[in-house]
């Protein structure tokens, strides 16, 4: 749980209402095996998330594949039903409400995708695509649609008179602004993206970076961000939330996690992380991590990063660690964690 | 693997009981559910002339009184372990797979079967072998020079096999071979392969070839398609920048990919011809099973209908379940 | 050493002099909307035990040119010209037989995606003995032996029982290194890794470089890599080569093009990426616009439309192309601003945003 926290260590910040609450989040994905087709296991994609998200902030998920960040995506904003937990969107419970009583909510909670070709559809012209939310919530439009999608596309930065395109007619990095126009049509509270910009080419990713952080700026949204490249997140998240095989590992302001990592898993995702400069080749310490991430559906006992840890002892095989304040505003699941002097605070 | 083998076995069974219900529904119970009543029924079997008194004495014989999953259960039971008629003019024995007896010649219905599949199957056989072979070839051939005169060409050729009625082509050739040139058998000449193979190949190979022109048509387009597709998988330029020969990333890398849907849509068709290649036979006379059904339907004659249509579900039946099987060996992402 | 060669070379007089000598490659595809000039006039030399890594968005012609060099493009309708000297035998206008034997022996190729590189009917073990049984005359049973001998060497855990498996019954580091593994089954003297980390998490990637950067110098071969990543190239390259729209546009050892970068396009790349190992920057410095079409490249300098300095060169830019001119041991820069005027800009507009 987030607590609020008395003694910032960074700067800080106001803090925003709660707009989405996470409790003990559970998704199985159930194995089903035989003749008879019997349940023989689950992939435990999603185990048990705890996390709030504030209004007006941006919160990422990172990981690698198999951690369950993109699950977790699609249960936020219900695209998939939980096994277990609770997800509560602005004082609404999610969780098992029907798809007509989530309807409503749907304008305030919207999502981006990672391809930006295949999310949209290639026989429908921009207008029509940008358009479309407008129908389906039934909303009118003060000035009209075809006013109201010019100016959403002037927004996101694409001239307006392309209304009449194609998708297949933009490079990448259009067709993923005409996704992000799609998505602010209805002005949404919450946007959850999920690899917003890892299928764009380097240069094109940073304009499309930016203009997210504009349109957070300037529209006051909510972004929970799922990726898998650590500087992309450093870049453009308040809070970071480390997951490993289902679990947040570590939880933390930006500046803390970047700058005193306390979970192994953590410290060893960003040394692994390339960097654009000879000088670090030999300068820097590297951590390799030993083999590939185990098997959802099998998870290792107690804490699961004990298979893979160069600190792990006997206690991580058998105990699971508790994700809890190692400092203020830090959370860590570990029983040995890193840089643990580095930092004021207590266990606890 | 063995599971996967147990699940499609069963899911087999569970096809035939399937069509089994349907297809006596369709026989029994629709005409009933559109008013007929359980004499009109017996009537067919008795013929028109017949006295009240028969027809009657002969509904109840037959069990059309009975409710009606006692029918399904006596006629199953006759499919499956054989049964006995009673027409009135004594009890005949029906061993099984009793299908019943033809409303016209009184006589089983399975025997008849029995001397019409070999005719079916030698049609079905040999045409496949044709058209797998001719059409594959053709289709990779189509691929590996795409935009060529022989690509152009060859789906100019199969676009005409494709349109062209069995009818139409079948009796051209005919006219042409047979009667004209005198190369093939004319129609009608089926002699079993175990008696003389040469006769057998004489009197089948314009229906094979007849037949295998449409097929082929379809196979080659097909083909054609799926060895774009594959040619440009990542695979395959694996397999080039192995520095293997490039046949060998063709028919290894390329058509083993390409292979899989083609193996499907043949397991069906080669199950659906199985049931009757019912305009092929009737244009080359053969008595195959589908000629069979026509004439069954033309004279009214229900059983015989019926026990083309249970034979022809049980061929499709078999054919997709070897298509799964096959599936599993061909591509080894299918084995759980 | 790797070096540029002089770009003003008449063909065919000079003879090779590095192991792997590219001149004036010229790749270019008629389609029906125009000529696509997906390589045009690219010369780079790499030798043995040294590694140059190629950088370059999407169409910048970075895969057409390992293509190219592997002679993959052959039979197809690219129009290839200028030449490729492998161990100073002249490629482009080799037979495609010959060039087909030097495949796998002599050079390989490792891909990005190893999920889709990989037949999926076919297990590990007879794809890595089809590579190597097509250029050694052994039993099948001697390549098996290879095989998992090969696996092994990449670090595959019981490799014996492995060999056995499909692509699909391992994960997606297990793959790239089963492909490295059929990549070096020849023992090839020529290694190009196209991508080879972008489908893998962050801690298999790093893994995955080690691998390489290792197997690189017990087999002593050269290595091309290719990626749009500057930071898998920072790991690996001894030499880097910026390609914008099927040219050179900067050229020099690593550590010149990472501390002294000279090109806008270098720059641009620089500032776009954020970077974990710096104080958070408040904002990342995108490069404007996208990259061209290579039917229609600008005129003059190709990346004229997106360079922040091209008013700069007195509408040279826009006009005529840029050379590749050495300003000092080697390093080459393909543009019209002064050596002043590029060192005055990267001193006071971008190494302090970066």
């Amino acid at each position: 749980m987030t607590t609020a926290d008395t003694t910032p260590t960074a700067a800080p910040q106001p803090l925003g209402e709660v707009l989405l609450s996470v409790q003990g989040l559970v998704k199985h994905f159930p194995i089903r095996r035989g003749v008879l087709q019997r349940k023989v296991g689950a992939v435990q994609a999603v185990d048990g998330l705890t996390f709030d998200v504030r209004q007006g902030e941006t919160l990422s998920l990172v990981g690698e594949s198999g951690c369950g960040k993109s699950t977790t995506g699609r249960l936020l904003t219900r695209l998939l039903e939980p096994t277990g937990g609770s997800v509560t969107f602005d004082g609404h419970d999610i969780s098992h409400i029907s798809n007509g009583k989530m309807r409503p909510l749907r304008r305030d909670v919207q999502m981006i995708f990672q391809d930006p070709y295949s999310s949209l559809n290639p026989r429908h012209t921009v207008g029509r695509i940008v358009g479309a939310p407008f129908k389906l919530q039934k909303v009118e439009t003060e000035a009209g649609t075809k006013k109201t999608v010019q100016d959403l596309l002037e927004l996101v930065g694409l001239n307006p008179e392309h209304y009449n395109r194609y998708p297949h007619e933009f490079s990448g990095g259009q067709r993923q602004r005409i996704g992000i126009a799609r998505t602010l049509a209805l002005r949404p509270k919450l946007i959850v993206a999920d690899e917003p910009v890892s299928a764009l080419d380097v240069s094109i990713q940073a304009q499309v970076v930016n203009l997210l952080e504009d349109l957070q700026d300037e529209l006051g949204l909510t972004y929970v961000m799922i990726a898998h490249d650590l500087s992309v997140v450093r870049h453009v998240s308040d809070r970071v939330a480390v997951m490993y095989l289902g679990k947040i590992v570590e939880l933390a302001d930006r500046h803390n996690l970047y700058e005193t990592p306390m979970h192994p898993y953590t410290v060893a995702l960003m040394s692994a992380v390339p960097i654009p400069d000879t000088k670090r080749r030999t300068e820097r310490e590297r951590i390799r991590l030993q083999g590939d991430v185990p098997s959802p559906i099998n998870p290792p006992p107690a804490c699961r990063f004990h298979t893979r840890c160069w600190k792990a002892q006997e206690i991580c095989k058998t105990t699971e660690p508790p994700l809890v304040d190692l400092a203020p505003r830090h959370q860590v699941a570990c029983h040995f964690p890193e840089n643990q002097d580095a930092v004021v605070g207590s266990r606890g | 693997m063995i599971t996967y083998i147990i699940r499609r076995l069963f899911a087999a069974v569970v096809l035939l009981f399937v069509v089994s219900v349907i297809t006596f529904s369709i026989f029994y119970l629709v005409p009933r559910l559109i008013g007929g009543s359980a004499e009109s029924l017996a009537t067919r079997y008795v013929g028109r002339a017949a006295t009240a008194e028969t027809v009657k004495v002969t509904t109840e014989r037959l069990g059309f009184n009975d409710p009606i999953y006692v029918q399904y259960a006596n006629w199953a039971k006759g499919v499956a372990i054989g049964t006995e008629y009673d027409y009135g003019a004594g009890v005949e024995q029906c061993p099984a797979p009793c299908l019943g007896y033809s409303f016209i010649t009184r006589q089983p219905v399975w025997p008849d079967l029995l001397d019409r599949i070999p005719v079916t199957l030698s049609l079905a056989a040999g045409a496949a072998l044709i058209w797998v072979t001719f059409g594959v070839s053709v289709g990779v051939l189509s691929a590996l020079r795409r935009g060529s005169v022989f690509d152009r060409a060859a789906m100019s050729v199969s676009l005409a096999g494709v349109s062209l009625p069995i009818f139409f082509t079948g009796l051209v050739c005919l006219s042409f071979f047979s009667y004209k040139l005198g190369w093939t058998a004319p129609g009608g000449q089926f002699v079993p392969v175990s008696e003389n193979p040469a006769k057998w190949a004489y009197a089948m190979v314009l229906p094979w070839i007849t037949l295998a022109f449409l097929f082929s048509a379809q196979y080659a387009r097909l083909t054609r398609a799926g060895m774009l597709e594959t040619m440009n998988e990542d695979y395959v330029r694996t397999a080039r920048a192995k520095g293997l020969p490039e046949k060998t990333v063709v028919v290894r890398h390329g058509l083993r990919g390409a292979l899989t849907p083609i193996l499907t849509i043949f397991g069906l068709d080669l199950g659906l011809l199985l049931g009757g290649a019912v305009l092929t036979e009737k244009t080359f006379s053969l008595n195959g099973l589908g000629k069979y059904a026509v004439d069954g339907i033309i004279a009214n004659d229900l059983p015989k209908i019926m026990g083309v249509t249970l034979t022809a579900a049980f061929f499709i039946v078999m054919a997709s379940l070897v298509v799964d099987l096959l599936y599993a060996v061909v591509d080894p992402r299918v084995r759980k | 050493m790797t070096e540029i060669a002089e770009h003003s070379y008449r063909p065919g007089t000079e003879k090779p002099t590095s192991f792997l000598d590219v001149r004036d490659l010229r790749v270019h595809f008629p389609t029906d909307d125009g000529l696509v000039k997906s390589v045009d006039g690219l010369t780079f030399r790499v030798d043995r035990g040294k590694t140059l890594g190629i950088v370059g968005e999407s169409g910048s012609g970075k895969s057409v040119t390992s293509l190219s060099v592997m002679g993959l493009h052959h039979g197809g309708s690219a129009k290839i010209t200028g030449e490729i000297f492998l161990d100073g035998e002249e490629l482009v206008g080799a037979s495609p037989e010959g060039v087909r034997l030097l495949r796998g022996q002599k050079m390989a190729m490792i891909f990005q995606d190893p999920l889709s590189s990989m037949h999926p009917y076919y297990t590990i073990g007879y794809q890595i003995v089809e590579a190597y049984r097509i250029h050694n005359d052994v039993s099948k049973k001697a390549a098996y032996q290879h095989a998992i001998e090969m696996l092994d060497r990449v670090g595959i855990p019981q490799p014996d029982k492995r060999v056995h498996d499909y692509p699909h019954q391992f994960s997606g580091g297990m793959r790239q290194r089963a492909m490295i593994a059929m990549a070096l089954s020849c023992d090839p003297e020529l290694l190009i890794a196209d991508e080879p980390t972008t489908a893998l998490d962050v801690t298999v990637q790093a893994q995955i470089l080690d691998l390489i950067r290792d197997l690189q110098k017990e087999f002593n071969s050269a290595v091309i890599i290719i990626t749009h990543d500057l930071g898998v190239v920072a790991e690996l390259a001894d030499d880097i080569l910026v390609m914008y729209a099927g040219r050179c546009a900067e050229y020099g050892s690593a550590d010149d093009i990472f501390r002294e970068p000279q090109h806008p396009y270098t720059w641009g790349l620089l500032g776009s990426m954020p970077r974990i190992d710096r104080e958070r920057s408040e904002r990342l410095l995108p490069i404007k616009g996208t990259p061209p079409s290579l039917i229609n490249v600008p005129s003059g300098c190709a990346f004229n439309p997106r360079c922040t300095y091209c008013d700069l060169t007195g509408g040279r830019s826009t006009s005529e192309r840029p050379e590749l001119i050495d300003v000092g041991h080697g390093h080459r820069v393909a543009c019209h601003l002064t050596r002043d005027q590029r060192d005055q800009i990267w001193r006071d507009d971008i190494q302090p945003k970066l």
